[in-house]
């Protein structure tokens, strides 16, 4: 089984939910990015998500689109993504999903994406402009091999697209709480848990909700009604601040933790 | 009996494009984030629903004729046809239309459009700025709240459209993410959409995009084809033999060329920006140099490295400075109906100064491209054939980037 099924069966049993962190891979190096994942999944991470750097990353804010133009501009591709990942599997059994836009999938090809995806272990896959009508070919390709294919819903969708989308999904389904791109807000939607609910109605598959997500406030309040909950910008911008230092990894750490807690013992 | 409609958005058996899913052949589709995928199916129900509302095609065609000014005239180029010593050379002056551009067609039909759907707040992105200014004339014309987003660079380029808009009620956001051109003011653009999709219309101002934008952009374009069926007709007793027009998205193109598709005997010719030339690297020409990539909601020709990174791009005329073109030249291509040539910048200025000199007409700097590879083709035709070159724009806004080029070291006055 997909190490993301396995891990939120393992959740459900428990009556947890995932705390799912995103960071931007290549931000500030690929090395830290590896030990900033081995930190995440001793904080109490669930799945992380790995942003594969895009020169045009249009439903992103701005902290997003800073760290990928940093990662960018040492030259973080997708392949070397994966081979990061690969070598990260000798010490972390952590389920990986890569973020992508669906451009540099194309570039690297659907025929050798998905076995290399899988020789390299990532478990999921979710690419954030390619909606399920013109996923045919990646799906079938991420299909055959086990490996997750994440779409996203939003507060736009209709009954029929939460239909459509939901059953698209393998692992999680990826609830955008908010119209608008990535980035921190004061507080979660009122909306969200009427949406999560709708979406329930659908589909018995988990649903993890991210976009706005940046306090541990947010984390238990979402994590009382879905199953999972994504935090992005927040920890991109203090790997931002951060920087290449010894200590990022463990600065990171210590503010998921908080997040991961307030998830978990929601 | 049925009342029929004269619209190709309605399905048409010998060129059924796009199809269902938004596609021409290969190329088009919709990839966008989750978020627009509603607001594209509302656009596109709005849009054929609009097709079939008399008082919204009577509106149109009013404001067509008493604002716009169309029909816009069929010229023939009299000392040009002398000079280059081939073929007869006609412009189709859509440099005359309000504004100075055939941008306006597009941008009244969709805030047009925008209106019926009771959205209440326009968003557009422009390179050159002439889709910025038909788009904050159109919200001015029919009092919609509206706002520009333009990159940093085009800014400078450009800054007389830049007051314009402003000057038309509209905001200019500058952009400062990315390479500062067109096709960041795009990513901002949407970026807006997918925040305020609600209450917003996104009028982009080409025919790329997800669908329905290329097919809507064309349907409010194809005007010009028509009008040109009919006016060649009035002036010559028969169609011409070639089409020539500049191709950024390829608005204007697609405007000229659609009504003239099924005539197997018209050759048509799109032009892109060869920038400092093909081989620089320092260009906008997707045919030449491109692959097959998905770019701001379509999959057609994108001009990426080899990790599908989305390249810079040069030219100078900010309209044809973009790194993708539209689905339907890149299907026009592989079908093999529309050649894609490509002119450099020193062809387009050495056209832009000929085509003022000997026409009196100053054209922007894309539609001079059309002009620089017309230079080169003309002479080897026939002087019994008969081509129309589009002048989708004039070039005052041009003239300061065309000077520095021009009298490099001179002072203007």
């Amino acid at each position: 089984m997909n190490r993301i099924e396995a891990r939120f069966q393992e959740l459900r049993r428990q009556g947890r939910k995932a705390f799912i962190p995103y960071i931007a891979a290549g931000d500030p190096t690929l090395e830290r990015t590896a030990e900033i994942v081995v930190a995440l999944e001793e904080a109490g991470a669930d799945v992380v998500e790995l942003g594969i750097p895009f020169s045009d990353p249009l439903a992103d804010g701005a902290v997003n689109q800073e760290a990928a133009l940093r990662a960018l501009r040492h030259g973080t591709s997708l392949r070397d993504v994966l081979g990061m990942v690969q070598t990260l599997r000798k010490r972390s059994q952590v389920p990986i999903v890569l973020f992508t836009y669906f451009n540099p999938v194309h570039s690297y090809g659907l025929d050798r994406f998905g076995p290399d995806c899988r020789a390299a272990g990532v478990d999921g896959v979710l690419c954030v402009d390619l909606p399920p009508e013109e996923a045919g070919d990646y799906k079938a390709s991420l299909d055959a091999l086990d490996i997750a294919t994440i779409f996203l819903l939003a507060p736009t969708s209709t009954d029929k697209r939460i239909e459509t989308v939901s059953r698209h999904c393998t692992g999680f389904v990826y609830y955008v709480s908010r119209t608008g791109v990535t980035g921190e807000q004061a507080r979660v939607g009122v909306d969200v848990r009427a949406m999560v609910a709708k979406i329930k109605q659908h589909t018995d598959k988990p649903v993890a909700v991210g976009f706005g997500i940046s306090k541990p406030e947010h984390a238990a309040e979402i994590a009382r009604y879905a199953d999972g909950v994504i935090v992005g910008s927040a920890i991109v911008r203090m790997i931002g601040e951060l920087g290449d230092s010894p200590e990022t990894a463990s600065k990171v750490a210590e503010f998921a933790k908080s997040l991961a807690d307030a998830a978990k013992h929601a | 009996m049925t009342e029929s409609v004269n619209s190709s958005a309605m399905p048409n058996p010998s060129y059924p494009y796009p199809d269902a899913k938004g596609r021409y052949g290969p190329y088009g589709g919709k990839y966008v984030p989750e978020t627009l995928m509603y607001a594209l199916e509302e656009l596109e129900d709005a849009f054929r629903a609009s097709l079939r509302d008399r008082t919204f095609l009577e509106t149109l065609d009013r404001y067509r004729r008493d604002y716009i000014g169309r029909p816009t005239p069929l010229y023939f180029a009299q000392r040009m046809t002398g000079r280059l010593g081939g073929a007869k050379i006609y412009f189709k002056r859509e440099d005359l239309a309000h504004t100075g551009a055939h941008k306006i067609n597009n941008a009244l039909g969709q805030v047009l459009l925008a209106q019926r759907m009771g959205k209440t707040r326009i968003i557009a992105e422009t390179g050159a700025g002439q889709h910025g200014v038909a788009t904050a004339t159109a919200a001015a014309l029919l009092g919609l709240e509206c706002e520009i987003y333009m990159g940093e660079e085009d800014i400078e380029r450009q800054k007389l459209n830049v007051f314009r808009m402003r000057l038309l009620g509209s905001k200019v956001n500058p952009v400062a993410s990315g390479s500062k051109t067109l096709k960041d003011a795009i990513n901002e653009a949407l970026r807006d959409w997918v925040t305020n999709v609600r209450n917003t219309h996104y009028v982009l101002g080409t025919v790329h995009g997800p669908h329905p934008f290329p097919l809507i952009c064309r349907e409010f374009q194809r005007i010009i084809g028509q009008e040109t069926r009919q006016q060649i007709l009035e002036a010559e007793g028969r169609l011409p033999n070639v089409l020539l027009a500049c191709v950024g998205g390829g608005s204007n193109a697609i405007g000229l060329f659609f009504e003239f598709l099924r005539e197997p005997g018209i050759r048509m010719i799109g032009v892109e920006a060869g920038g400092l030339g093909v081989d620089t690297g320092r260009h906008a020409a997707r045919f030449a140099g491109g692959k097959l990539g998905t770019l701001q909601g379509a999959m057609s020709y994108v001009l990426q490295d080899d990790n599908g990174q989305i390249l810079g791009t040069h030219s100078v005329s900010a309209g044809l400075d973009y790194a993708s073109v539209g689905p339907e030249h890149a299907f026009l291509r592989s079908e093999g109906r529309v050649e894609y040539v490509s002119a450099t910048d020193d062809e387009a200025l050495a056209a832009f100064k000929l085509t003022s000199e000997l026409e009196g007409i100053i054209p922007a700097l894309e539609s001079a491209h059309a002009l620089a590879y017309a230079q080169k083709l003309i002479p080897k035709l026939p002087g019994d054939q008969i081509a129309v070159i589009n002048m989708s724009g004039r070039g005052d806004k041009d003239v300061q980037q065309a000077a520095r080029y021009l009298l490099p070291g001179e002072k203007l006055l």
